[in-house]
């Protein structure tokens, strides 16, 4: 296999397979003549947006799609030259885990909680290589060592709740490898995953390729990650392959408009460099307001959870989660707060808003919001909303949008209900919407709309502030850029101020004009956008962006 | 009006609701309705060797074992099971319904306090705690009502409890919050019609166990009092003639069963039809 790719008949082929989906109304093609070949030791990222076909793809190929709701219609998936479509579920059985391996999204839930990891491990290795006892262990702990988890021995007997969600991703990859197989099938692998943690698992990923000659099938929505890995990159669409192709000719020059454009709605780490301001995105003059006195004030805001204690149990005191936090944001700022999960950054978010008890000052709009009752707050809330991260659970799925977009003028009081019907659809159409979209269901929205529908609701109070947790993180890239240009209008023409919260670098950049990055319940560094991020003064700081794919693949064949 | 038409596309909510409907015009008219007088014990309502007369003939359904007209006291019966059935059950989805809500909406000592005594009552035999109950207070209907209702709450509860404690962690109810909306209105607005399937599923699913249960209690005698008809005291006079005359236990049996079926698919098509999410699916 030291052959160079080229010349190599490949691994895993695939020829014309289509797929179709059951409906009531009939058959529904979902996947349409997806052809490809992966050759030996090489990397091919099947890369999309949700919907786009790429989990459906790979599934087929392992033949664990769900056999009662969709069909392959027509095609051939071969393995080393082996027809596999119609192979009985024995011998499927046998390829899944021996031949093709495939790691999951979910680290969390894709290890079974009430076994320890030696079990799991050891189990996989005795289904597909028939070593037994002490040999299967030796053979456990190898592939741990490989994988560098460290103390091999001992994670062997430790539950997957006992390991961080990277140190479980590295188990996912070591069990999916432990047989040895020729090809592995990663399903977005590190998206679950912190971006330093991420970098870690890419990296682990390439070595044991070159390691184990595996071929890889990697399927992501981040650019970035195609970057960084692929040797070929097949582009999906609407259940096609529109494009696909060596990396650095599709990114140089991709020949398809839906590839320029996902290629162009990626936001690059460092593209804002030497500039002061988020890019202006309307042509009308900017809102300016004249009061220069902070919306939101912060100073020293620590918040602890489960400190209280239960009927049997003794008091005990939790480590805080939010440690001494002070921070500023004057009208038509944005501050963005980045971190890793688990930093606080979310935690800080409810707390200015009052939704979880804290230690510390939160002034909001100069005054004191700590020590007020739910009554008290009411008024204040006015000044201040929320953008949460998924659209999907933000919103209450028995209330109309219109209802639910009406609901904060109905608690505050605002309006009779003809005067509400018209600023619902004036919010409606101030964040792009048809009115008649009053009257239907979130789940008749998409993600992006939905998310369009919640700013809206956030807005109907005019609010100074917004605190958007995370708020497009569950979109993909075009929506993404869409939502964000959206947030930015709005703050040019209203003087919103925006406490932007993300793990995502290079969103941050495009939203803020100050950034503060947290680690540990603590903000670490804090400055104007260009401080941190063009002169980095804290190591954290520097290794979150370091950490960072950047979507440009050349930039990895040069290293 | 919406629901009515919506149910009328559908035949098996259709059907359920036709049922439901003659059980109660059966209720509501068994005066009229009845042949006989159900509590008479009619000297030709037994044969010559003193047996119940089997369906067919001038009794429709035959005669119990006391020569009574089982037709007429299956009539007379409907009004009791169904107060039982109905009301019954009805308090206990509501007393189960607002403990649920309020311990897993509250936490904290609240929470506490009315969750260990739900679980104590749910480690409390039923039927001793029916008994007991029964014994205190004067057996009458409403009384047995009360008293079924008082143990019958306790599952609802535990539901409703797990449900809302998974509901308020939900986005939404934190969205409700940052808007500034009280506890009322997150409760009764954005919390309650999410439990409104559960608490039908089970009303309706907890008819025919009511129904039974007054069954149980009218056969240890602290029931509905004899000679008054109830459908499970029906069966439970007549279970251990069963293989002389197995129509006194069928009758009465297939109507237990027919109209906690009939709740059930009305039950089952009310909670697709409220529920906004399932609108417009195929």
């Amino acid at each position: 296999m030291s052959a160079s790719p080229e010349t190599v008949s490949p691994v895993l082929s695939v020829r014309g397979l289509s797929v179709d989906a059951r409906t009531p109304t009939g058959l529904k093609r979902i996947l349409s003549d997806i052809s490809f070949d992966l050759k030996g030791g090489e990397t091919l990222c099947l890369a999309g947006e949700s919907g786009s076909g790429k989990s459906v793809t790979s599934l087929s190929i392992m033949g664990l799609y769900p056999k009662a709701s969709l069909k392959i219609a027509k095609g051939e998936i071969s393995l080393l030259g082996r027809p596999i479509t119609a192979l009985p579920e024995r011998q499927m059985r046998a390829i899944r885990g021996g031949d093709i391996a495939m790691v999951f999204q979910e680290p969390m839930t894709s290890l079974n909680p009430v076994m320890t990891i030696g079990a799991q491990l050891t189990e996989a290795i005795r289904e597909h290589r028939r070593e037994e006892g002490a040999s299967a262990e030796h053979l456990a702990r190898q592939m741990l060592d490989a994988v560098h988890i460290t103390d091999a021995a001992r994670r062997l007997t430790q539950y997957p709740h006992e390991l961080s969600g990277g140190m479980r991703q590295r188990v996912m990859i070591a069990m999916a490898l432990s047989c040895r197989p020729r090809v592995l099938i990663a399903d977005e692998p590190t998206t679950a995953l912190d971006v330093t943690v991420q970098a870690q698992i890419l990296t682990l990923m390439r070595e044991l390729r070159s390691e184990f000659n595996t071929s890889i099938l990697l399927i992501t929505h981040d650019m970035g990650v195609v970057a960084e890995m692929a040797d070929r990159v097949a582009i999906m669409q609407n259940g096609r392959i529109v494009e696909q192709g060596d990396v650095l000719d599709i990114f140089e020059r991709p020949g398809e408009a839906y590839t320029r454009d996902l290629l162009a709605a990626v936001p690059r780490l460092g593209a804002l460099a030497g500039t002061e301001q988020p890019p202006r995105v309307s042509k009308t003059e900017p809102f300016i307001r004249t009061d220069s006195e902070p919306v939101l004030a912060v100073s020293g805001l620590s918040v602890s959870y489960g400190a209280k204690s239960g009927w049997f149990g003794a008091k005990q005191k939790a480590a805080p989660v939010v440690d001494g936090v002070s921070l500023a944001i004057k009208p038509g700022e944005t501050l963005g707060l980045v971190g890793e999960s688990g930093s606080g950054k979310s935690t800080t978010g409810k707390a200015v808003l009052g939704l979880v008890p804290f230690s510390g000052s939160v002034k909001l709009d100069g005054r004191e919001i700590g020590g007020l009752s739910q009554s008290a707050m009411r008024p204040l809330r006015r000044a201040a909303q929320m953008i949460f991260q998924d659209p999907y659970a933000s919103l209450d799925p028995r209330m109309s949008v219109g209802a639910a977009i009406a609901e904060p003028l109905v608690i505050h009081g605002i309006g009779n209900r003809s005067e509400r019907e018209d600023r619902v659809a004036a919010l409606l159409r101030r964040v792009g919407m048809d009115a008649e979209a009053a009257s239907r269901y979130p789940h008749e929205f998409s993600g992006g709309q939905r998310q369009r529908i919640c700013i809206a609701r956030a807005l109907a109070l005019e609010p100074k502030l917004i605190v958007a947790d995370e708020s497009v993180a569950a979109l993909d890239v075009s929506v993404r850029a869409r939502v964000l240009d959206l947030m930015l209008e709005l703050q040019e023409q209203m003087g919103l101020a925006y406490l932007f919260i993300s793990h995502d670098m290079a969103v941050i950049e495009k939203m803020s004009h100050h950034v503060a990055v947290m680690r540990g319940g603590r903000i670490v560094e804090i400055g104007t956008r260009r401080q941190v991020f063009e002169n980095p003064k804290d190591d954290y700081t520097r290794g979150l962006m370091a950490a960072v794919p950047i979507p440009d693949p050349a930039h990895y064949r040069r290293a | 009006m919406r629901v009515m038409r919506e149910i009328l596309r559908q035949p098996a909510a259709l059907f359920g609701l036709l049922i439901v409907l003659v059980v109660v015009t059966m209720a509501i008219a068994a005066p009229l309705l009845a042949p006989f007088d159900p509590d008479n014990q009619m000297f030709d309502g037994l044969t010559l060797e003193g047996a119940p007369i089997a369906p067919g003939g001038p009794f429709l359904l035959g005669t119990d074992t006391l020569g009574r007209d089982l037709y007429s006291r299956l009539l007379f019966g409907a009004r009791n099971s169904l107060i039982i059935g109905l009301v019954a059950n009805g308090i206990a989805v509501s007393i189960g319904l607002l403990i649920g809500i309020t311990a897993g909406y509250a936490r904290g000592w609240i929470s506490t306090i009315l969750m260990r005594f739900t679980d104590l009552m749910m480690a409390f035999p039923a039927l001793l705690l029916a008994i007991v109950l029964a014994a205190l207070l004067k057996p009458s209907l409403w009384i047995v009502a009360m008293v079924i209702a008082l143990v019958n709450w306790v599952q609802v509860a535990r539901i409703v409890y797990t449900e809302t404690r998974g509901l308020v962690e939900r986005d939404f109810i934190l969205a409700e919050r940052a808007l500034g909306a009280g506890h009322g209105r997150i409760l009764f607005l954005h919390v309650l019609p999410h439990l409104v399937p559960t608490a039908i599923v089970w009303g309706t699913l907890g008819i025919a166990t009511t129904v039974l249960l007054e069954a149980t209690l009218s056969f240890l005698g602290i029931g509905v009092q004899p000679p008054d008809p109830s459908w499970g005291n029906i069966i439970f006079e007549s279970q251990s003639y069963f293989q002389a005359a197995p129509w006194l236990v069928f009758f009465p049996g297939a109507v237990i069963l027919l109209t906690a079926l009939a709740f059930n698919l009305v039950g089952d098509a009310l909670r697709d039809i409220l529920d906004p999410t399932q609108r417009g699916r195929g």
